[in-house]
């Protein structure tokens, strides 16, 4: 393989990987946040406790964190192929990533927004506050900080679970990985797949963590 | 005079009962209490008395399980989810640990209920940075609350709880918190706003030093009832009840000299006379009397002492010392050491 084959797998690739970690992180936060605030919000120490609905999604929600990515995404074929039509590339793997990173994502936003002081909720619930201006004044608002922190957690396992879909026909850095250096032995390209991930794990990393830290007021 | 005034927060055998796995708590039993508009009435007890399970039933933040309240006119138990939201715009309340929210500056904190009450951005603003010049913090508007010091912080609370202009203000533990100096200053802002804007404050408190500060009319709970209710000045120079004694005693009657029997407690209450009798009644009997304690206080703007005295142990000295005592005009109450004892013992 030339270099100039290398360099074009490889920034392809590493496109693929953004593209789908982005928006797998995006549609996982669409389903997981509300499922998150619900989770607070039933608690039976919550607002509008609902022991049912809570324990109902609590359970759904532990059930899919504890099936392991890989296995998921394997379970999951006849389901995605019937969905989406393919279970190869970005498109057959963002479902199943989406379907393991939303109950992720709603237990980071749940373990945020408990931390929330409950008597700064108390005050705004003696103010008169309607529960939509508790939870986007006060519970979002408040937990900003733990949620840009929890945001970089979760980008960052999404962006694993990405390279591990590699083993299962999923596109990007994981495929390279998997394809030229587990099956073809091909250390330099492989290496070089290692090194890219773990620069794009970096910056995700970074990014909220600094994110986290600038918007924080309590200093 | 009071009973002129119009009732603004009646309490109609309010109760509070929890339900928990080793059996029913009874926070609340029978809870009746009427507070007037303008005034600014003190709740004392012990902790875990029901005090703040009380004031927290005023705004239903705390859900009665029987009885019923009425602020403003409105009976708390008949409004649905929106209507109770509406009347709480109307009662502020502070906490002892402030509850501001630590993302937002001071004039962000105080625009909040006024986005709640939907008063627009411009205007919100405005009152906000008036409400900080009201408080004194006119210079902290961009500041935010890990800024401030404890005292500012509560000036912060109490701006933002009179933001929609509330015709009441609950103060639950509002100086707890703080030290002597900002309490003093804490105090001396909500008798302030009372006599300027003829609010009515609800103040709840552990300290009796709290309530002699400010407040006209006090309530004492002890075990989940109501022991004692009246005026402050009244129950300070005579109070009825085990745990009134145990409150406006010197140091709760905590001191280490609540050991010693025959003591008593002499309050002068600004009338006295100029006659040194003590003095004069060591004289007379020719007996030496202990001096345990001294102090004295400022209620309602009138000047008030008491001492602590320990009487000789002969039954028959001690009972003419206080009939001599009485003689003179003085309030004297023989303290129980055991009264004040049972009482910590239940504390919890």
């Amino acid at each position: 393989m030339t270099a100039e084959q290398m360099v074009e797998i490889l920034s392809s690739e590493t496109v693929n990987t953004l593209v789908l970690t982005i928006t797998s992180t995006l549609f996982a936060y669409i389903i997981g946040l509300p499922l998150g605030i619900i989770l607070i919000l039933t608690d039976k120490d919550g607002i509008h406790p609902n022991a049912v609905t809570n324990s109902v999604l609590g359970f759904v929600v532990n059930m899919l964190r504890s099936v392991p990515f890989l296995i998921l995404m394997v379970w999951m074929i006849p389901v995605t192929r019937e969905i989406v039509g393919t279970t190869i590339g970005n498109k057959g793997t963002m479902l199943p990533l989406v379907v393991a990173a939303a109950p992720f994502v709603a237990r980071m936003v749940e373990s945020s927004i408990k931390e929330v002081d409950h008597g700064i909720i108390e005050a705004a619930q003696s103010m008169g506050a309607p529960t939509g201006k508790i939870i986007t004044k006060v519970m979002l608002g408040e937990a900003l900080p733990s949620l840009l922190v929890g945001f970089s957690i979760t980008i960052t396992t999404i962006l694993g679970y990405t390279a591990l879909a590699g083993f299962a026909g999923g596109g990007g850095l994981g495929k390279v990985a998997v394809n030229y250096g587990y099956y073809k032995y091909q250390d330099d390209i492989m290496t070089l797949a290692v090194i890219l991930l773990v620069i794009l794990v970096q910056i995700f990393q970074e990014t909220g963590m600094r994110l986290a830290k600038r918007c924080d007021k309590r200093q | 005079m009071l009973d002129n005034q119009s009732v603004i927060i009646r309490l109609k055998n309010l109760s509070k009962t929890y339900t928990t796995k080793s059996g029913d708590v009874h926070a609340l039993r029978d809870i009746n209490l009427e507070i007037h508009q303008g005034e600014i009435f003190g709740v004392i007890g012990l902790s875990g008395a029901g005090k703040s399970t009380l004031v927290r039933c005023i705004n239903y933040l705390e859900r009665p399980t029987g009885g019923e309240v009425m602020v403003d006119g409105k009976i708390l138990g008949e409004l649905n989810n929106n209507e109770l939201n509406q009347t709480r715009q109307g009662i502020g309340m502070i906490f002892q640990q402030f509850n501001l929210l630590m993302q937002k500056t001071t004039v962000e904190n105080i625009c909040f209920p006024l986005e709640i009450a939907k008063v627009p951005k411009d205007q919100a603003r405005k009152r906000a940075l008036e409400l900080l010049e009201m408080v004194g913090l006119a210079d902290k508007a961009k500041a935010y609350p890990a800024q401030l010091s404890g005292g500012q912080k509560q000036r912060v609370a109490i701006a933002r709880a009179l933001a929609t202009n509330p015709k009441v203000l609950l103060c639950d533990e509002a100086t707890s918190a703080l030290d002597p100096a900002s309490t003093r200053s804490i105090l001396a802002l909500l008798k302030d706003i009372n006599a300027k804007l003829g609010i009515t404050i609800v103040i709840i408190t552990h300290e009796m030093s709290v309530i002699e500060e400010i407040c006209q009319r006090v309530a004492i709970i002890d075990k989940s009832r109501i022991a004692e209710c009246g005026n402050v000045r009244e129950i300070f120079a005579r109070p009825q009840s085990n745990i009134a004694k145990t409150l406006v005693f010197p140091n709760h009657g905590q001191t280490n000299t609540m050991t010693n029997t025959n003591c008593c407690r002499i309050v002068f209450d600004g009338h006295s006379s100029y006659e040194p009798v003590i003095a004069n009644m060591v004289l007379e009997f020719k007996q030496p009397v202990n001096i345990i304690l001294a102090d004295s206080k400022n209620i309602g703007g009138r000047a008030f002492g008491q001492i602590v005295l320990q009487l000789p142990s002969d039954a028959a000295v001690a009972a003419k010392m206080q009939q001599y005592l009485q003689m003179k005009g003085l309030t004297v109450e023989v303290f129980e050491a055991d009264a004040s004892l049972e009482v910590s013992a239940n504390d919890r």
